[in-house]
């Protein structure tokens, strides 16, 4: 499969303090992959700078061959990229409804987009809070309507911070079950904390240390790893991502 | 589109021409002739309803294009004898403004606080220039600046390319109340529409909107220019109406009229700006014939009492009334 995604050297500091530093990162076509590591190890940092949020210090992003470095979010989002970022961004005054509508008539006409919500309204089980503004919803619910925002115009690769962040064990669930059903079909980077979460998804994961990639590889010889275990899981860890 | 065929849309359209054809058969002169300014500054209020209500754009200064629409009415009918194409062109020129103010602070990244403040400070910069332009050096054709006296003996709207056919006083009331209508109906065909879905989007989360595809700058571009456009057709009725235009309506106090009409009436509504101005003008014309109140006292009072009583503005407050009895008597479904 080829790669889609590629980092060379990127670089990007704060005050002289380098947040991430000179990460060298691919993601292949149909690749499911997982960011971890410790708070303020910079992962968030590095998504920040892949969906134009941040720009780097230095270094180079390229998207399906292109230079995305200094380019904004909006351009980055038109090339089929689907942006779920940390913290839960709606359009908090309009109804549950209305930000699928939003999202869906980016690439859609009003028609193809009145079919497309209902469908997304299905799948995230939020038909019957369709008129519910979204700032009356709770965290979890709030996570899905952002997926929902996300994958209702098919994007070819699916960025998510946090995803099962806030979520009670069912709508983890849920959410796991979501994205193996779209596994192979489209790429994903997905930051995440939840090491359940991550050990029933993951296929490669890539572990951050202080603004550098410490180790990537499958979850069985990441939690295997000793740097890794030193650095982030510890022992602690090491038994939970195990069960 | 959809608002079109709704009949809720076409209801209240007839409603509000009947109400507007109906007036002058049971009006007297003088309140026809105030119910014409009204209609004229509602329309401003419109403009701000539209930039700050619907699309989050705080236009402290929306007053600046009402007046350059004002000025470049006077300055042009009277050159030429005609308004056929001084009308448009009052809308061109704060259009034009509003690209130049709103490219660099949109496109420059200004945050919202900031184009709050540049946006206050261009009707002020044009009090100070306006004010200082008098004498013979200011004068454009026929026509001159006047400094704070303004410009005098602008012409009244006329039919179109008929300098001859002036529109009679109660003609100038149609048209302004016409005018009114139509830009409040055109402007809930564009909320409604995928651009107003859009603006809406991006004052609730310029962010996610972003993240989305859409480019944030080019949805608060196109508000803020529909916006100044039609503050500029109110600017030039003004202009025909008094037939004279000075400089105070580039004053502070003008500027805050406009937003105490909006948050009066209810922010965040089409409705509630006009409403809020209609009220609020009225009151204070009232006022200023009861000679044993004072209308700012008495004013005051009543904004202080529709803060507490109604915050969200008169027009939201009572939607979600009937609302929340709508839903009691449909057992829980509004």
């Amino acid at each position: 499969m080829s790669v889609i995604l590629q980092t060379s050297d990127l670089w990007r500091t704060f005050g002289g303090v380098a947040a991430v530093a000179g990460v060298d990162f691919e993601l292949r076509e149909g690749e499911l992959r997982c960011l971890i590591g410790a708070n303020g190890a910079g992962k968030s940092t590095f998504f920040k700078m892949l969906t134009g949020q941040l720009k780097p210090t230095s270094g180079r992003i390229t998207l399906y061959g292109k230079d995305i470095t200094r380019l904004p979010s909006f351009a980055i989002a038109r090339m089929g990229v689907g942006i779920k970022t940390q913290v839960p961004n709606l359009f908090n005054g309009l109804s549950v409804h209305e930000n699928l509508m939003v999202a869906a008539r980016f690439g859609m006409s009003a028609r193809e987009a009145a079919d497309a919500v209902d469908a997304m309204l299905e799948r995230i089980q939020m038909a019957s809070q369709a008129r519910l503004p979204v700032g009356s919803l709770a965290h979890g619910h709030r996570q899905w309507v952002e997926l929902g925002m996300i994958l209702i115009n098919d994007p070819r690769l699916v960025l998510l911070d946090e995803p099962a962040a806030g979520m009670t064990a069912g709508e983890v669930e849920r959410t796991i079950a979501l994205l193996e059903g779209m596994r192979g079909k489209r790429s994903f980077i997905i930051v995440e904390h939840d090491m359940h979460f991550i050990r029933r998804i993951a296929e490669r994961v890539t572990v951050f240390h202080r603004g550098r990639v410490l180790v990537e590889d499958t979850m069985d010889e990441v939690v295997r790893n000793t740097e890794v275990r030193d650095a982030y899981l510890g022992s602690a860890g090491t038994k939970r991502a195990a069960t | 589109m959809r608002e079109l065929f709704r009949p809720a849309f076409w209801a209240s359209a007839i409603a509000a021409l009947v109400l507007i054809m109906g007036i002058p058969m049971v009006s007297e002169v003088y309140t026809l002739y105030n119910l014409t300014v009204f209609a004229v500054l509602a329309m401003l209020a419109l403009s701000l309803g539209l930039v700050w209500g619907i699309g989050g754009i705080l236009a402290l200064g929306q007053s600046a294009f009402f007046g350059i629409g004002a000025y470049v009415y006077a300055l042009l009918s009277v050159n030429l004898g005609d308004s056929t194409l001084a009308v448009p062109a009052a809308m061109a020129a704060p259009l034009v403004v509003a690209v130049l103010v709103g490219y660099f602070t949109f496109f420059g990244r200004i945050s919202d606080v900031y184009f709050a403040v540049i946006s206050l400070t261009i009707p002020l910069i044009l009090l100070s220039l306006i004010n200082s332009a008098s004498g013979p050096a200011y004068q454009f054709g026929k026509a001159h600046l006047g400094g704070y006296n303004g410009i005098p003996a602008v012409p009244p709207l006329n039919m179109p390319f008929d300098p001859s056919a002036v529109l009679s006083f109660e003609g100038m009331y149609y048209v302004a109340a016409m005018a009114l209508l139509a830009v409040y109906l055109i402007l809930r065909v564009l909320v409604a529409s995928r651009f107003g879905r859009v603006v809406q989007a991006v004052r609730e989360n310029e962010l996610r909107a972003e993240l989305l595809g859409y480019d944030a700058r080019y949805y608060k571009l196109g508000v803020f220019c529909i916006g100044a456009a039609i503050a500029g057709l109110a600017g030039a009725f003004y202009a025909a109406w008094g037939a004279s235009v000075g400089p105070t309506v580039f004053s502070l106090a003008f500027t805050a009229q406009a937003v105490v009409w909006v948050l009066f009436g209810g922010l965040g509504t089409l409705l509630g700006p006009i409403v809020g101005c209609f009220l609020v003008q009225g009151l204070s014309t009232w006022l200023g014939s009861v000679s044993r109140v004072s209308p700012e006292i008495a004013l005051g009072l009543l904004f202080i009492v529709a803060v507490l009583l109604v915050p969200n503005g008169i027009v939201p407050s009572i939607r979600d009334r009937i609302r929340s009895r709508l839903a009691r008597v449909h057992g829980g479904r509004p």
